[in-house]
């Protein structure tokens, strides 16, 4: 006890700031980053479905006498003057050239909801939003609500044999139209319609979505194709990657010698994970689609130089350079896996008379499994939604043909394709009409953070199973 | 009680010589270095046959690293040189004739911490059968089944050959590495401190098995616990940094050992 100051003990004992506060800091960072990603899902699932959902159409009678039919969308406060505006869609682009008009609230005389207003989906042109006055097939006529009767069976029957048929509609501010069956895609009147008949038309809406094309310069219909070509992407992506990254992984782990240089390569190629995708993006432009597919059109298809076969981007040039891009993360996760396996794993194979193949073979491989598994996860997330880079080798706003069909040789790597991050980026800001692809580009954007969630889990499962399989740990 | 199988030199070094007919191993001027650090110096001794030979030694005397020398498990470390011979039942084996895979099988190994393989118990025994030959599968049962009475195990395993190794107990895991040597009929069993690892009762099975093993085959025993070298061994040697002090059998070097340095590590004065 001699020479130690009796008054320093309790002082360093003193509590700092943070003591009993931590833990809420640590919390509240959870709480904040679940909020995030909460709101995110929140407004991709609200404004991504809800599109789909047959929304009301209002018929507006304004004090200057003008009336026209459409759906509100918001309203906003004016600029500098009391009151509110209010953004109506009215479609009808063909005949009133507008589809969209801001109306100021007090300016509204009067608004019902009238069960016969209609809304057609029309290809070409859009929406149309009016009322049904008669059909007319050869010197047949339906008028009232024998015509609508009749329009709802007639779109019931597949487009090819659906007869020739007239549609003779009015809009609500009493223009007559004329309109084939041909180019009515489907009809609803939402203000007559059931909670269980709306339920209906936003699933069939949605499924069109899904399985339907792009329409209007992708400012409507549906993404069936850039689904197609993401998932294809990714998975040749995988095919590609995984057995060399797992390769690669194999060599510097169990084959190099652990010296300098092995650590330097290690260290390179966890930082190529870092290099931005763009990058990836150029090199892949400059040798996959210039070098390798400049060449290979030199050589065997020359005959339809100057235009390219492989010498433009396409899904091979694409998945390859995703392939790259991915590589890093492959070989990391694979090599963790390897490490971790314990050496006596290693040892009592050998010692049983095991050659090193055999022991990598048939222990240290499927031990591994899961964390090939892992990186193949870690690739897959990273690449389905990569843009930057396809925009170089091989994406496109439209592709004309799928690069799967039922024309030899059936997969068609040289084709370009249609991608999903992409489809989204071109929606929102090269459309003719931003206000209708916004809701678009919410579901468009749901359907990508869906697919690649869905592609995870198939990994996620299958990792569960291998492991629950071998009742392994690592 | 056995018969004993030596002749005890009196002059130094303190070898421990068998007649040919009675030796298994013999190792001859083994040096072994890790990176140039010497790990065994001038190593001479010989491991008779059909008995049970304990290595003892304090930490880091090199035991382990001479029992990994007898199956060439060192041919995976790059950094390991040695000078010497190990000769196995007449040949050098190191000799170019010999093959690696071979002499593993015929030399089999168990470690400190059981490591079965994640995969069935029939598997694990099956693994090292299936890499020699392909067997009807009749006869590969016929083999587990005896693999797994001749370690003691299969009563316990016999209903669940077919569930994951890595759900037994550490002490039914070891037996279970043990049968998984024992398959492939090797003609010396190396064991590395196989019971440090687990508790007083799986350590007795284990002693006994190695007691009932000493009829089918010769075993080298490492063992940290010299009451374990005194109750299972035939013979003992004592190691320290890399030499043999004293090699001798077992009742007469725990009982009377000729130097003193053994005498200060038995009685537990450790130098």
């Amino acid at each position: 006890m001699t020479g130690v100051p009796a008054d320093t003990a309790p002082s360093r004992r003193r509590l700092h700031w943070l003591d009993g506060l931590w833990p809420w800091l640590c919390a509240a960072s959870v709480a904040l980053s679940l909020l995030m990603l909460g709101a995110l899902l929140t407004l991709l699932l609200v404004r991504g479905l809800g599109h789909f959902w047959p929304a009301t159409l209002e018929e507006v009678t304004l004090r200057s006498g003008e009336t026209f039919a459409g759906q509100a969308v918001r309203e906003v406060a004016l600029p500098q003057q009391p009151g509110d505006e209010r953004l109506y869609f009215t479609g009808n682009r063909d005949i009133e050239s507008v589809r969209w008009r801001w109306v100021a609230i007090d300016d509204i005389a009067m608004q019902a909801q009238p069960m016969d207003l209609i809304r057609l989906e029309r290809s070409p042109w859009d929406d149309f939003i009016g009322r049904l006055v008669a059909i007319e097939q050869h010197d047949q006529r339906w008028e009232g609500d024998a015509a609508w009767q009749q329009l709802t069976s007639l779109l019931a029957l597949p487009v090819s044999q659906r007869p020739d048929s007239q549609l003779l509609l009015i809009t609500a501010s009493g223009q007559a139209v004329q309109q084939p069956l041909a180019n009515v895609v489907s009809a609803q009147a939402p203000n007559a319609m059931t909670w269980r008949q709306k339920t209906l038309a936003w699933s069939q809406s949605v499924w069109r979505f899904l399985s339907e094309g792009p329409r209007a310069a992708n400012t409507g219909g549906g993404v069936w194709p850039a689904i197609f070509g993401t998932v294809l992407m990714v998975i040749l992506m995988s095919v590609i990657v995984t057995p060399f990254g797992v390769l690669a992984a194999i060599y510097l782990n169990e084959i190099a010698h652990q010296g300098r240089l092995t650590r330097f390569v290690r260290i390179g190629v966890r930082n190529l994970a870092g290099v931005p995708s763009i990058v990836y993006g150029v090199f892949g432009l400059g040798v996959f689609v210039y070098g390798i597919g400049g060449s290979l059109d030199e050589w065997f298809f020359s005959e339809t130089l100057p235009s390219p076969t492989f010498g433009t981007g396409g899904l091979l040039w694409a998945s390859l350079t995703l392939a790259l891009l991915t590589l890093p993360v492959v070989i990391v996760a694979t090599e963790e896996g390897l490490a971790r396996i314990p050496e006596a794993q290693r040892e009592g194979a050998v010692a049983l008379g095991a050659t090193r193949l055999e022991m990598l073979t048939r222990i240290v491989l499927p031990m591994a499994a899961p964390a090939m598994l892992t990186g193949m996860i870690l690739a897959i997330a990273r690449a389905a939604g990569e843009v930057a880079p396809l925009m170089l080798v091989g994406v496109a706003k439209l592709a004309p043909q799928m690069p799967v069909d039922g024309e030899f040789p059936y997969l068609h790597l040289e084709r370009k394709f249609m991608h999903l991050g992409y489809h989204l980026f071109d929606t929102a800001f090269h459309g003719d009409d931003v206000q209708a692809a916004i809701p678009l580009v919410y579901a468009t954007a749901l359907l990508l953070v869906l697919i690649v969630l869905v592609l995870n889990l198939t990994a996620i499962f299958l990792r569960h199973y291998l492991r629950r399989q071998r009742g392994s740990e690592c | 009680m056995l018969a004993p199988l030596h002749s005890v030199n009196t002059s130094q070094p303190p070898v421990t010589h068998f007649p040919p007919e009675h030796c298994c191993l013999s190792i001859d001027h083994l040096s072994l270095a890790y990176a140039g650090k010497e790990a065994l110096r001038d190593l001479t001794l010989s491991i008779p046959r059909h008995r049970v030979t304990a290595f003892i030694g304090p930490s880091g005397c090199g035991k382990s690293t001479l029992l990994r020398a007898i199956n060439r498990l060192h041919d995976l470390n790059e950094a390991v040189s040695h000078s010497g011979q190990i000769v196995l039942e007449g040949q050098d084996i190191h000799g170019p004739q010999v093959n690696v895979t071979e002499l593993r099988r015929r030399v089999g190994m168990v470690f400190q911490t059981p490591n079965p393989f994640p995969m069935s118990i029939y598997e694990n025994v099956a693994f090292g059968l299936r890499l020699q030959q392909r067997l009807p599968k009749r006869k590969r049962d016929d083999i587990i089944e005896w693999a797994l009475t001749s370690a003691a195990l299969w009563d316990e395993v016999k209903d669940r050959l077919h569930r994951s190794a890595w759900q037994l107990s550490g002490g039914q895991q070891q037996r279970l590495v043990i049968a998984r040597t024992l398959a492939v009929k090797p003609d010396v069993l190396l064991l590395d401190e196989p019971a440090s690892a687990l508790d007083p009762i799986s350590t007795l099975k284990i002693e006994e098995l190695i007691r009932n093993l000493k009829s089918e085959l010769t075993l080298v025993l490492v063992t940290h616990n010299m009451q374990q070298a005194a109750r299972v061994s035939d013979y003992t040697a004592f190691l320290h940094q890399g030499e043999l002090i004293e090699y001798g059998p077992t009742d007469q070097l725990f009982t009377n050992p000729r130097l003193q340095r053994t005498e200060n590590y038995i009685t537990g004065r450790v130098t």
